[in-house]
């Protein structure tokens, strides 16, 4: 049953300053809500568990991208729409832009935030893989100041952070050292626009010249769906590593993808048919890398 | 768009809805969509799914496409709103509404305002779009009579009269 407005409380303090003292003050009483896409179908659906509310949308401390030579900084309240239409992003970023664009409809990638998507912490959210095969780091900040983490670990569980109540994320620091790799995103879901992924893969690549042949220089390979949080298979990189792309390899770390993910069955998929193109597209991302050219 | 936390229960709320200065009283948690409809009886934008999936409710909000459904009233405070009910001019019909009323793009209506409101943000950005700009640009509302074609007609007829 839909819930009662007149039941829940929702401010507006209009500085950051303001909605950390206020998360200060009431730890954990507070639900912050910035665009909404996620919060309000909650709300619609009776299932909120809180009743007091503070907007954090369109704080200006949360928005803009600034870019740094080393570095791109999104503000954790920057959209999708803006994510797609950065040409920084977009040229140096494409597995964020591409998440961007397959998240949502064009009304909700238009409110929908790049923090908010972090903190619903849904294990299929289609920007969450980049992050990891990026190597994000978070800007977290509350009235004790800020601290910067990684993003690799910040989920521990189904929708648990290392987010502590009093704090907010404010902003997501990426590198920009990733312009001669090969970057390989795909989703795969009912259809491709505004469907919920059954599975998302997020990787970067190169090649080096080994005594042999081409041998894998660098691998990160992170997917979507497949467990309680995104994944990175940093075990599955690390044997890739050193070796060249043959169908030995392919084989290999196609057995260890599906041996490191626990996808399940719900609505949108099966278990077993998440296990299988979660090793297909893994599979695929080496082939492609294979001939990619793309080296040190 | 402040509201002090002693301040519970309802709050003035005041945009400009169709180039209208309104001001209404609710609660900062009611969904703009029921603003609309209930407080200022603008009932051209519809209720279907209700949780951000079909895009019947969109609206433009300072020229941007959204779910009305999912914006709390607060969040509206001091924004400038287009309905469907904003895009004629008196009785001069906006070229996509003539277009859709001629191309067979509306059946039943739940879905056509939405339509037409994300086909208006669509040819702001891309004035002459490409059948694919098109699926794209309204892939986010749904329609479950016309099976789009004669949608994406109307739009397309839209862009060619409006040459940008």
């Amino acid at each position: 049953m839909r819930s009662n407005p007149a039941d829940c409380e929702l401010i507006a303090p209009g500085t950051l300053q303001a909605v950390l003292s206020l998360l200060s003050d009431e730890p954990g009483q507070w639900l912050p809500i910035a665009g909404g896409t996620d919060v309000m179908v909650q709300y619609a659906a009776g299932n909120l568990p809180a009743r007091r509310l503070v907007s954090i949308w369109n704080l200006p401390e949360l928005r803009g991208i600034v870019i740094s030579p080393d570095e791109i900084t999104i503000g954790a309240g920057c959209t999708y729409t803006e994510l797609q239409e950065h040409d920084v992003i977009a040229r140096e970023l494409p597995l964020l832009a591409s998440a961007a664009r397959w998240t949502g409809g064009i009304a909700n990638q238009n409110r929908g935030t790049l923090g908010g998507n972090i903190v619903n912490a849904s294990p299929a959210a289609d920007s969450l893989p980049a992050l990891l095969a990026y190597e994000a780091e978070l800007i977290l900040v509350s009235v004790r100041g800020e601290r910067r983490v990684p993003y690799l670990g910040f989920h521990t569980d189904y929708k648990k952070m290392k987010l502590a109540p009093d704090e907010l994320i404010r902003a997501i620091c990426l590198g920009r050292r990733f312009s001669n790799y090969l970057h390989y995103a795909r989703k795969v879901g009912a259809r491709d626009a505004q469907a919920i992924s059954k599975v998302c893969v997020a990787a970067l690549g190169r090649l080096r010249s080994g005594a042999t042949g081409s041998v894998i220089d660098d691998v990160r390979i992170a997917l979507g769906s497949v467990a309680p949080v995104p994944l990175r298979l940093t075990e599955v990189e690390r044997i890739a590593k050193g070796k060249p792309v043959g169908p030995e390899l392919v084989q290999l770390t196609r057995k260890m993808t599906t041996g490191a993910i626990q996808p399940i069955d719900d609505i949108r998929s099966t278990a077993r048919y998440r296990s299988a193109v979660a090793g297909n597209l893994v599979a695929e991302f080496l082939q492609q890398l294979r001939g990619s050219g793309k080296t040190v | 768009m402040t509201h002090s936390p002693k301040n519970r229960g309802k709050c003035e709320i005041s945009l400009m809805v169709n180039g209208r200065p309104e001001t209404v009283r609710v609660y900062p948690m009611e969904r703009l969509l029921d603003v609309l409809r209930q407080e200022l009886g603008l009932t051209g934008t519809k209720e279907g799914c209700g949780e951000g999936e079909c895009g019947s409710c969109s609206v433009l909000i300072d020229g941007k496409l959204v779910n009305s459904c999912l914006i709390p009233a607060l969040q509206a405070e001091g924004t400038n709103l287009t309905t469907i009910e904003g895009l004629a001019e008196g009785p001069q019909l906006h070229a996509l509404q003539t277009a859709f009323l001629e191309c067979g793009g509306a059946q039943c209506g739940i879905c056509t305002p939405g339509m037409i409101l994300a086909a208006c943000q669509l040819l702001e950005k891309k004035p002459n779009p490409t059948l694919d700009d098109i699926r794209e640009g309204l892939s986010g509302n749904l329609c479950r009579c016309t099976g789009y074609m004669q949608i994406f007609d109307a739009v397309m007829e839209a862009a060619r009269r409006n040459p940008a």
